[in-house]
C-alpha cells in the first residue's frame, strides 16, 4: 500500500520519469499498432521490433556509450532496413511473406545477439545494462532520455492525427485510395516509418522482444468493443496506457521484475477478457444469444403445437397435458416444460390441473408463427421452385427469424394467400 | 572435441528443423513455427519448477504442452472470437513468452535458466552436460542423444508421411477430396515442430530455432524446384551453417547461436543473389514485352 | 423446373449450406444420369463452386445430403475424381508435372504405399491424352495456363474414376486447350464416365454440355439441356437475386440464428 502511495503521488523524479515514460511509448505503440493490425500486418510489428536490436548495438559499438539519440538512430535505421527487406523479397522472389518475414526476424536478431556479447566480452564498462533493451526495465528511464522520447512520441501523435483519416482509408480500402490518388506507396512507407519510431520509442521499458506485442495487444483488445476506428484507436490507446502502468508499477514494486513481460501480460489478460465478454462481438455474449435464439424456438414450437391441435380439433385455447402436446411434436420433455413456464410467465398459456392451454394473447402470437411458416413455404415453391414435400424443414427456421416489415413484403410478393402449398389454410394476421 | 560437440547439436537442430521448416515454408505458415518456439518457454519452466531439475523427460511434456496449448488458442481466438490470424498468433505467444520470463524472474533462485539463454540457448555449454553411466562411463553429451532421436523420428515422420505431407501442403482440397484427412496432417506437422522446437530449445533458443526453421528452407526454396531436393539442400545447408557459424563465434568470441542465424541469412542472401540473377534476365525480358 | 432422372448416379437432396450462418445455398434438389456432361451454370456468386465442394464434403451442410452410385461419399471415394479450381494451389511449389499427375494415384496406393512402375506408366499415359507428355520433368512453376489446367485434368484421369467434378476448367484456358479439354471431356461420357463442370460462359454452355444445373443460390432448374436452357429459365438464374431471400440471410448472419432448428 505504501508502495502504491509513493508511485502514484510521483513524488520521487524517477517514478515520474517511468510513469511519463511509458504512457508515451505505449500511447504510441497502441496508435500506431491499431492501423497495423487493420492492415493486417501484426507480425511485421513483430520483425520491426526484434530487428532494432542490431542498431542498438551498433550505435554503441561506434560511439562506446549508451548515447540514447544515437542508439535510436541506429535502432530506426535496422528496423527500417528489415522492413524494407521484407517488402523486396516478397515482391522480387517467390518467397512468401511469412517466410520473408520470419527469416528477417531470426537473422536480424541474430546479429543483434552477436554484436552485444561481442560487447559483452570486450570489456566495456559502459555496457553493462545493454541487455536491458532485450527485455525492457523501465526504472532505467531518466529524465534526458525521456526528453528524447517524448518529441519522438509527439511526433508520432501529431503525424497519425493529421493522416488519420488517409491512413483509416488505405486500411479499409487500399484499391479505393489508389483510384483516388492517394500517394499509396508512399503512405505505406510513412506508416512503416511511424511504426519503426513506435518500437524505437518501447525499447527502453519494454525491450525489443516483446514490443510487438504492445503495438498489436491493445488495438487487438479494443477491436472487440467498437466498429468505428476513432474510438478503436482511443480504446487501444486507453488499454496500452493502463497496461503500461500496471507494468511500470509491478517492477517497480518488485525490482527483480523485467518491466515488459509485466505489460505484455497485463494488455494481453485486457485483450483476453475482451475476447470473451466484449458486448457484441465477444464469445460469451454470442453464446447467450444463440442460447436465446434457441429459447425463443422452443416457445414459439411449444405455441405452435397448441395451434395444430387446436386446428385439429376446432378449439385453440383447448386444454392438453404434456404427453398430448409430446405426442404432437417431439421436443424433449425438459425443453418443453421449461418453454411452457416462460410462455407461462409471458401470460400466453395457462395451467390448470396439469392440464395446459394458450391464453386469447397466445392464440394470436401462436397463428401468427404458423402463419409466417406457411408464408415461408408458399414463398418457397413459388419463387425457388423446390417441390412442396422439401419446404418444411426449411421453414421450420425461418418461421422464427421472418421480421414484421419481412411478413409483409412476403404477402405483397405472394399476392395475400389464403392456402399454403398444402392447401392448409394460413392463419390471417 | 568441444567443437564436434557444438558443431554436431547445431547441426542436428538444423537438420531436424530445416526438414520440418520446409514443410512450414511451403504451407506459408512459418510464423506458426515463430510462435511455437516463443510459446514453449512457460512450459520449461514450470517443468523445472515442479521437477527441480534438468531432466529431459519432464522438460519435453511440459514445453509440449505449452506448445499445444499455444496452437489450441490461436486456433480458438480465430475460430470463436473471429480474431484475424496474424493477431491470433502475434497475441498468444507473446502472452506465452511473457509469462515465461516472468517466471525465471520471480523463481531466479530456484530456476537455473537464464533471461539471456532463452533467446540464444547454451550451446556452448552442451559439450560439460555429459551423460554419466552408473558405472562411469562418458558416453558424450546427453543434448547430442536426444536431438539424434528427436532427428530420426523426425525423418520417420517425413518418410512414412512423405506422400501425404507433400499432397496436403500443395493442393489440400483434392487431398481431402481422395480422402486424406488436413487437420490430421496439419496437427501432426505441428506436433513434430513442438517436438523438435523443444528439444533445441535448450540447446539454441528461439531465435536459432526460428532462423533453423525457415532459414534453410527459404534458401533451398530458391535454389531448386524439387521438394526431394529442397529437403537435401536444407540438409547440407543446415551442417554447413552449424560448422561455419561455430568457427565465426569462436574467431569473433560472441554467441554461436547468434553467428549460426547470422550465417544463415548470408547463405539466404547469396542463394538470393543468385536467383535474382538467374530469373532477372527473364523477368526484365517479359516487363519489355 | 427440375427434371428428375431415374436410375441417377448423382442425388442431391435438399441441401442448404452457409458461410457464418448466412445460407448461401437454398434448398438445393436435383439428380442427375450417368454418362452425362452436366454444366452448373449461374451469374458470379451463384454458389457454383460452393455446391461441388458441398458435394465433395470438403464444407459442411447445414441440411440435407448426397448421395453418389446411391451411396454416401465415403463409401465410393475411390471412384469419385474432383478437380479443384487452377487458382487454388500455389503453382511455385516444388514439384514436377509427373509429380502432380501421379497424386492421382495416392488414393490407390493406400497410407504407406509408394508409386510404382504401374503407377507411373499411367501417369504417362494420362499426360499423353491431355497433349502433355513433353512436359513431364517440367517444373509446374514454367507452365502456362492452358497447361496447368491440362496437368490438373490428366491427374483426374490418373484416378480412373467414374464420376469427374471439375470447378471452372474453362476459367483462363487458351481456345486450343479449351477445345481439347471439351473433347477428351466427350470421350469420356462415351466410356460412360459421368462429369460435372463448373461453368459461367452462356454461350458455349448449350454446346458443351447435355444436362444442365442453373444455380442462383437456389435451384433454378436443372434437367436435359434442349428442355432446361431456355431464355425464361436463364433469365430467371441471371435476373439478379431474390431480394427476400438475401434479407432473411443478412438477418440470419446478424442474429447468429442456426440455419437449421438443431
Amino acid at each position: 500500500m505504501e508502495n502504491f502511495l509513493t508511485f502514484f503521488s510521483f513524488s520521487d523524479p524517477n517514478v515520474r520519469y517511468v510513469v511519463l515514460g511509458t504512457i508515451l511509448l505505449s500511447a504510441s505503440a497502441a496508435m500506431v499498432g491499431s492501423f497495423i493490425l487493420l492492415q493486417k500486418k501484426a507480425l511485421v510489428g513483430d520483425a520491426v521490433a526484434h530487428s532494432v536490436l542490431p542498431g542498438i548495438c551498433a550505435a554503441f559499438l561506434f560511439s562506446g556509450t549508451k548515447s540514447i539519440p544515437l542508439m535510436l538512430l541506429g535502432a530506426f535505421t535496422t528496423g527500417w532496413l528489415a522492413l524494407v527487406a521484407i517488402d523486396y523479397l516478397t515482391a522480387h522472389s517467390k518467397i512468401k511473406k511469412d517466410a520473408a518475414i520470419g527469416l528477417v526476424l531470426s537473422v536480424f536478431f541474430g546479429t543483434g545477439i552477436v554484436m552485444m556479447t561481442y560487447i559483452q566480452q570486450s570489456g566495456n564498462a559502459a555496457q553493462s545494462g545493454l541487455d536491458h533493451f532485450i527485455f525492457g526495465k523501465a526504472a532505467a528511464l531518466v529524465g534526458s532520455d525521456l526528453l528524447v522520447f517524448s518529441i519522438l512520441a509527439m511526433v508520432i501523435l501529431i503525424t497519425v492525427s493529421l493522416f488519420f483519416k488517409t491512413f483509416a482509408l488505405i486500411a479499409f480500402d487500399r484499391a479505393f485510395a489508389q483510384a483516388l490518388g492517394y500517394p499509396v506507396r508512399r503512405l505505406d512507407l510513412l506508416l512503416t516509418s511511424l511504426t519503426v519510431l513506435a518500437v524505437v520509442t518501447g525499447i527502453t521499458a519494454v525491450g525489443v522482444v516483446l514490443m510487438a506485442a504492445m503495438l498489436i495487444t491493445p488495438p487487438a483488445a479494443a477491436r472487440y468493443w467498437t466498429d468505428n476506428i476513432r474510438r478503436m484507436v482511443l480504446i487501444a490507446v486507453l488499454f496500452g496506457t493502463f497496461a503500461g502502468l500496471a507494468g511500470a508499477y509491478i517492477s517497480y514494486v518488485a525490482p527483480a521484475m523485467p518491466t515488459g513481460p509485466w505489460m505484455v501480460v497485463v494488455s494481453s489478460l485486457i485483450a483476453f477478457f475482451s475476447f470473451f465478454f466484449a458486448p457484441r462481438r465477444g464469445i460469451v455474449p454470442k453464446l447467450y444469444r444463440q442460447r436465446k435464439n434457441q429459447r425463443v424456438i422452443a416457445e414459439e414450437n411449444a405455441m405452435k403445437v397448441f395451434y395444430h391441435l387446436g386446428e385439429q380439433g376446432g378449439n385453440f385455447t383447448g386444454q392438453h397435458n404434456l404427453q398430448a402436446l409430446m405426442g404432437q411434436r417431439d421436443m424433449g420433455a425438459a425443453n418443453l416444460r421449461a418453454a411452457l413456464h416462460r410462455l407461462q410467465a409471458k401470460g400466453w398459456v395457462t395451467v390448470q390441473h396439469g392440464q395446459w392451454s394458450l391464453t386469447d394473447d397466445g392464440v394470436g402470437k401462436a397463428a401468427k408463427v404458423v402463419r409466417l411458416h406457411r408464408l415461408w413455404e408458399l414463398y418457397l415453391t413459388q419463387y425457388m421452385a423446390i417441390a412442396a414435400d422439401h419446404v418444411h424443414d426449411d421453414a421450420e427456421t425461418i418461421e422464427h427469424i421472418l421480421t414484421p416489415e419481412l411478413e409483409r413484403e412476403l404477402e405483397h410478393q405472394l399476392g395475400y394467400p389464403d392456402k399454403d402449398p398444402h392447401d392448409t389454410e394460413i392463419p390471417k394476421g | 572435441m568441444i567443437a564436434f560437440w557444438i558443431i554436431l547439436t547445431g547441426a542436428l537442430v538444423a537438420i531436424t528443423c530445416g526438414l520440418l521448416g520446409c514443410f512450414l515454408v511451403l504451407r506459408k505458415m512459418s510464423m506458426v513455427g515463430d510462435a511455437i518456439s516463443h510459446a514453449v518457454l512457460p512450459g520449461i519452466v514450470i517443468a523445472f519448477l515442479l521437477s527441480g531439475s534438468r531432466e529431459p523427460l519432464p522438460m519435453l511434456l511440459g514445453a509440449g504442452a505449452t506448445g499445444l496449448v499455444a496452437t489450441f488458442l490461436i486456433a480458438y481466438f480465430h475460430r470463436r472470437a473471429k480474431l484475424q490470424t496474424d493477431a491470433a498468433i502475434g497475441v498468444t505467444f507473446t502472452f506465452l513468452f511473457a509469462i515465461g520470463i516472468i517466471l525465471i524472474s520471480a523463481f531466479a533462485g530456484q530456476v537455473d535458466i537464464d533471461q539471456d539463454c532463452v533467446l540464444y540457448g547454451e550451446i556452448a555449454y552442451v559439450p560439460i552436460d555429459l551423460w554419466i553411466t552408473a558405472s562411469g562411463t562418458h558416453l558424450g553429451p546427453r543434448p547430442v542423444y536426444i536431438l539424434s532421436s528427436v532427428l530420426l523420428l523426425v525423418i520417420l515422420f517425413i518418410t512414412l508421411g512423405y506422400k501425404q505431407l507433400k499432397l496436403t501442403s500443395f493442393d489440400p482440397e483434392f487431398a481431402a477430396a481422395i480422402g486424406i484427412s488436413t487437420s490430421l496432417w496439419h496437427y501432426l506437422l505441428m506436433g513434430a515442430v513442438s517436438l523438435t522446437t523443444v528439444s533445441s530449445f535448450e540447446s539454441v533458443g528461439a531465435i536459432l530455432v526460428i532462423a533453423f526453421l525457415i532459414g534453410p528452407p527459404a534458401t533451398a526454396y530458391l535454389l531448386t524446384r524439387d521438394l526431394r531436393q529442397m529437403l537435401w539442400i536444407t540438409t547440407g545447408l543446415g551442417v554447413f551453417i552449424a560448422f561455419t557459424g561455430y568457427w565465426l563465434a569462436y574467431w569473433l568470441n560472441a554467441s554461436i547461436a547468434g553467428c549460426m542465424a547470422m550465417v544463415v541469412g548470408v547463405c539466404f542472401l547469396a542463394a538470393f543473389v543468385r536467383y535474382r540473377v538467374t530469373t532477372g534476365a527473364k523477368t526484365v525480358l517479359t516487363s519489355a514485352a | 423446373m427440375i427434371i428428375q432422372t431415374p436410375d441417377p448416379v448423382l442425388e442431391v437432396h435438399d441441401l442448404t449450406v452457409s458461410y457464418a450462418r448466412k445460407p448461401v445455398l437454398w434448398g438445393i434438389d436435383f439428380t442427375l444420369p450417368a454418362g452425362s456432361i452436366t454444366g452448373i451454370v449461374g451469374p458470379n456468386g451463384a454458389g457454383k463452386s460452393t455446391l461441388l465442394k458441398a458435394i465433395m464434403g470438403l464444407i459442411p451442410l447445414s441440411s440435407g445430403y448426397v448421395k453418389l452410385f446411391g451411396e454416401p461419399l465415403d463409401t465410393v471415394r475411390n471412384r469419385i475424381s474432383y478437380v479443384p479450381q487452377r487458382e487454388s494451389v500455389d503453382w511455385d511449389f516444388p514439384v514436377s508435372v509427373l509429380d502432380v499427375v501421379l497424386m492421382g494415384r495416392y488414393g490407390k496406393m493406400g497410407l504407406l504405399g509408394n508409386p510404382g512402375r504401374h503407377d507411373r506408366d499411367m501417369a504417362l499415359h494420362c499426360l499423353e491424352k491431355v497433349g502433355m507428355s513433353a512436359f513431364a520433368k517440367r517444373q509446374i512453376s514454367q507452365l502456362s495456363g492452358g497447361q496447368q489446367q491440362r496437368v490438373f485434368l490428366a491427374r483426374a484421369l490418373a484416378q480412373e474414376a467414374d464420376f469427374y467434378f471439375m470447378d471452372e476448367p474453362f476459367a483462363g484456358v487458351d481456345a486450343a486447350t479449351e477445345q481439347a479439354i471439351i473433347d477428351l471431356l466427350k470421350d469420356m461420357a462415351a466410356a460412360h464416365k459421368t462429369i460435372v463442370v463448373v461453368h459461367h460462359d452462356l454461350q458455349s454452355a448449350r454446346t458443351y454440355f447435355d444436362w444442365i444445373v442453373l444455380l442462383n443460390m437456389r435451384l433454378v432448374a436443372a434437367g436435359p439441356t434442349e428442355q432446361v436452357f431456355t431464355e425464361v429459365l436463364v433469365q430467371q438464374a441471371y435476373g439478379g437475386r431474390l431480394n427476400l431471400l438475401s434479407q432473411v440471410g443478412d438477418l440470419m448472419e446478424k442474429r447468429e440464428f442456426p440455419a437449421r432448428e438443431n
